[in-house]
């Protein structure tokens, strides 16, 4: 391979190599969140969800793909045609870039951009455009009113996000993915340990920005019937939707990478394993783990109904018998191949379980009213972010001056922080909102 | 190397003046908006030709990602039928275009005058990685003073605001 | 939505005094195609900014001329088609047209078939109140509650199939009595489901009642006083709510409630989460009385002695019963023949939504869903 590609375009080689599996696979993945979603809700709502098509309902991401893709076409007739042709493209283009500076594990990055969280955190919000514009350009009141929604909500849930991660900025000191994990392993913390509050605005902030429910206002079905997605339908439609849900990881990406630790293993460093922890049995878990799915999967295999639903389920068997082997592979290979591989499992492991928290949290709670939305963002978060930026900011200090431990210098502030929730969450009770929603 | 370069900067400058004419020229104003916006962006692609990756990022988050969106938040509740049909260029464009050349004589002849001042020095290597923190340092150390005083004035604009929005409700 | 984009508006924050951009009041149309409107519902909105300064409801649009049918029918012909017009709760709709034939025939059903009929329409009432809180959840954005509530209704919908073998639109109940003996097990079925339905009750209550969010959304949106409440003709669940103590299963008792002990839970604000303890209370009651009347139903006849062809004396009478959304009343004129001279049907929901208007203005427009679902109307109904 060496002499067929000139050295000067070498460097270049595996991060186009990484967009492209990328791009090819992103969309998959978000069709197989999809179902993910459809399982899990169906599981907390007592109900089988997709059943249907493939095993357990395993095809039906590419049966809704073809058809949508099938889909009739349709631009209203006072629609902005260049705009509403525009506006989905932008949505699901930033989205997709974000992910170049995203680190999946130690090996996989297209870009280890020295400013890379910047990077991620400006590119998804130019995903507004797409809202916005796609809104305005259907020329229907419940599009435009979703854009504005949209437009406001996420200027406000910008400021408690980006709040909620400059304290994590001060404990890593640098912008830079690869860093910031790197930082966790040195201090041996995960940042969601050690600045409780900064992962807890993030967390509700992302959910904001994700326009996922309880904030998912811009789309909220029973108010605006579909907000700026109203008049879309087809491909384009499917365009946002798959905008949205790349949007979800990536949000899940970066608490992944500041609050839960990145890649890293539970109990892991960064370059080398500290002997003697004793859960070094950790390092076996991922193959093991996805031989008991292959091994379930084959013994599901023979009670599915039709001949060609008990094939695929084959097929998922060994796929994931394939996966088992690369991982209890990786043990024996060298350390840097063994951290890439395995840095990629835990690091999926762990944005999965984020987006598991967000169907969750999906499925139990009513929706905010928009006014609600913004007095929490802007009267709740906000403040209290503050005063987390504050206190770590102090931390740092006491840690600098009378050499307290990581996790130590943390707690006070902490506490204060939680002091201030506790004092912000009493102002603003529901009945005083109903008094003031009432009083005007 | 220097070959990319150069056809990147190309194609942002030309799309930078080129979307800035479209801006000024098209009467859908949200369109307009459109070509502001891009216009930023070339403008943040030169900052990033120039390895200053901090102010690309500034600019695409404040200016793209902040202050535009609130632009066209606006422009959306604006009555766009009226403002189509409304003459683009009133009578007095001769005034306006005269004042335009005459700032653009003025500007050509700053550039002529201190031509040889122009030339930037080559960047220094060390700073170079850690640009953010170049930023920081200089902000924080060399023009503390400046720095604050913009703090306060935009406190004062935002303490003003707040007054303005509660004198209203109430 | 085809208004002309002339005028817009928007702002989201309601501090926001949206006269000063220059905008103007715009109108929009919810419904008839809406998924929270409960039907064909449409509601004419008139707001200033997402605050609604006036509104309008528009019905008609599942307008069936059931009473027009009535007068082309003999009285035992049209006994299915009331089960048409509140469809989540046909069996009350018998009840009361079943109550308002024998009034006018001067005639009872026996004891038996009174207490059966009790049962069945506590039952339907408990079906009822599932759906809406089920609908009304989902409105405001909590997507599990409705499919707990459906689970439990189902086994209402169980027991109405076994026995009378309809699910929906079940014509359970004949005029003089029931048509059908109950079937082996319908004591032990009734049972187990009320039971049941103690837990189920407290899950959905986890889920909601001290839901901050759930709170937020329900706490002082469209309130109705009492005095406006009465003014309006409002009744049922949303009266109660608002303070009144009316309930004709007290007032008026009708089948056999009058033996039975159970309460009528009040609240005193009348905005949607008063509304909403009230009907979470209400089921909590109808359990209460359907297990006190599947203890103790007496043997006997269920059918009174009334003859195949029905032919009251000329006449007029007006009946009503406590459905599960209100005040249900038939007024029926008799001519002697064997058809009704008139059909008159004063509906819940359709008096209800009068007070629509009074509960959102003022409110936002996502309130504006929270107060349809808390009225508790179904279109079949209101158009008739």
């Amino acid at each position: 391979m060496g002499h067929l590609i000139p050295p000067s375009i070498m460097p270049y080689v595996l991060p186009v190599l990484y967009a492209v599996v990328i791009v090819a696979v992103l969309p998959l993945l978000a069709g197989y969140i999809v179902l993910m979603e459809r399982k899990v809700m169906a599981d907390m709502q007592a109900r089988l969800g997709p059943m249907r098509v493939g095993p357990h309902g395993l095809l039906q991401p590419i049966a809704d793909a073809v058809k949508l893709l099938l889909k009739e076409d349709i631009i209203p007739d006072k629609a902005d045609r260049l705009m509403f042709w525009f506006a989905p493209l932008v949505s699901v283009t930033m989205a997709l870039l974000a992910y170049s500076a995203l680190a999946i594990g130690p090996a996989f990055q297209i870009a280890d951009l020295n400013i890379g969280l910047l990077f991620i955190l400006a590119v998804s919000s130019l995903g507004i455009y797409g809202i916005v514009l796609g809104g305005w350009a259907s020329n229907s009141h419940y599009s435009l009113l979703g854009a504005l929604r949209s437009a406001a909500q996420l200027v406000s849930y910008e400021t408690a996000a980006g709040l909620g991660l400059i304290s994590v900025l001060l404990l890593a000191g640098s912008l830079s993915m690869k860093d910031i994990v790197q930082a966790q392993s040195d201090q041996g913390v995960w940042f969601g340990f050690s600045v409780p509050f900064g992962f807890f605005i993030y967390l509700v902030g992302s959910i904001a920005e994700t326009n996922r429910a309880p904030c998912d206002l811009p789309e909220a079905e029973s108010e605006l019937v579909a907000g700026y997605m109203t008049e879309y339908s087809g491909f384009r439609w499917s365009l946002y939707f798959l905008a949205e849900y790349a949007n979800m990881i990536i949000v899940a990406g970066i608490a992944t990478t500041l609050f839960l630790g990145g890649w890293l293993r539970p109990g892991a460093r960064y370059h080398e394993h500290i002997p003697g922890t004793g859960i070094e049995w950790l390092d076996a878990l991922p193959a093991l783990l996805t031989l008991g799915v292959a091994l379930y999967s084959l013994k599901l295999a023979p009670q599915q109904p039709v001949k060609i639903q008990k094939i695929v389920m084959g097929l998922v068997a060994v796929l994931c018998l394939g996966i088992a082997g690369i991982l209890a592979g990786a043990l024996f290979a060298p350390a840097g191949v063994m951290q890439g591989i395995h840095g990629a499992f835990w690091f999926m492991a762990k944005v999965f379980a984020y987006i598991y928290a967000f169907l969750w949290i999906r499925f139990t709670f009513p929706r905010y009213r928009f006014d609600q939305l913004m007095r929490l963002g802007w009267r709740f978060l906000i403040p209290l972010a503050l005063v987390n930026v504050i206190g770590v900011g102090v931390a740092i200090v006491l840690r600098q001056q009378f050499a307290w431990g990581p996790i130590v210098s943390l707690i006070p502030t902490t506490l204060a922080t939680l002091g201030v929730a506790m004092l912000l969450a009493k102002d603003d009770a529901p009945v005083s909102e109903a008094q003031t929603a009432d009083g005007e | 190397m220097q070959t990319l370069n150069q056809a990147l900067f190309i194609f942002f400058a030309v799309l930078a003046v080129a979307s800035a004419i479209l801006m000024v020229t098209r009467r859908n104003i949200v369109h307009g908006a459109v070509f502001l916006i891009t216009t930023l962006l070339s403008t943040a692609g030169i900052f990033l030709l120039l390895e200053a990756e901090f102010l690309f990022i500034v600019q695409v988050i404040l200016y793209v990602g902040g202050i535009m969106v609130l632009f066209v938040f606006v422009i959306m509740l604006v009555n766009l039928d009226v403002s189509m049909r409304q003459v683009q260029f009133n009578r007095q464009w001769f005034v306006a275009g005269a004042l335009a050349l005459v700032l653009a004589a003025q500007f050509l002849f700053a550039i002529w005058a201190g031509r040889g001042a122009l030339r930037l020095p080559a960047m220094a290597d060390e700073i170079s990685p850690k640009n953010t923190e170049a930023v920081a340092d200089a902000l924080f150390s060399h023009y503390m003073l400046p720095f604050e005083i913009a703090s306060i004035l935009l406190l004062v604009a935002m303490i003003g605001a707040v007054v303005m929005a509660k004198r209203r409700v109430g | 939505m085809n208004d002309e984009r002339t005028t817009k508006t928007i702002s989201g924050m309601d501090s926001v005094d949206t006269t000063v951009l220059g905008a103007d009041e715009i109108i929009l149309n919810m419904g008839p195609q809406h998924p929270s409107t409960h039907g064909v519902l449409r509601v004419k909105l008139k707001l200033d900014g997402e605050r609604v300064a006036g509104s309008e409801c528009i019905i008609g649009y599942l307008h069936r001329g059931v009473e027009k049918i009535a007068e082309h029918r003999s009285y035992q012909q049209f006994a299915p088609y009331v089960d048409r017009m509140d469809y989540v709760a046909a069996v009350s709709n018998g009840l009361g047209y079943c109550e308002a034939v024998e009034k006018l025939l001067g005639t009872e059903a026996p004891p038996r078939a009174r207490v059966v009929r009790t049962i069945l329409t506590e039952l339907q009432r408990i079906a009822s109140h599932l759906l809406w809180l089920g609908t009304h959840a989902l409105d405001i954005g909590a997507l599990t509650p409705v499919f707990y509530c459906f689970r439990e209704r189902e086994e209402i919908l169980k027991i109405f199939e076994k026995y009378c073998g309809a699910r929906l639109t079940t014509h359970a109940f004949r005029i003089g009595g029931l048509q059908y003996e109950t079937y082996d097990g319908f004591e032990e079925d009734t049972k187990r489901f009320c039971n049941d339905f103690a837990h189920k009750i407290d899950e959905y209550e986890t889920l909601l009642t001290e839901n901050r969010i759930w709170v937020g959304r329900t706490k002082g949106v469209g309130i109705l006083n009492a005095a406006d409440a009465i003014a309006l003709g409002v009744t049922g669940p949303v009266l109660r709510a608002s303070g009144v103590k009316w309930d004709l299963r007290k007032a008026q008792p009708y089948a056999a409630y009058d033996q039975y002990e159970f309460d009528i839970p009040t609240r005193e604000t009348g905005d949607t989460y008063d509304r909403y303890v009230v009907r979470m209370e209400e089921m909590r009651q109808s359990r209460r009385i359907c297990l006190q009347a599947v203890e103790n139903i007496p043997t006997g006849p269920i059918m009174a002695r009334i003859g195949k062809v029905l032919k009251p004396p000329p006449g007029e009478v007006y009946h009503s019963i406590e459905a599960p959304k209100g005040e249900l009343g038939y007024y029926i004129v008799s001519d002697g023949t064997t058809q009704p001279y008139r059909v008159r049907v004063r509906p819940p929901s359709f008096i209800n939504l009068q007070a629509f208007d009074k509960m959102a203005k003022g409110s936002l427009i996502a309130d504006v869903v929270a107060i349809i679902g808390t009225i508790d109307i179904v279109l079949g109904e209101v158009d008739r």
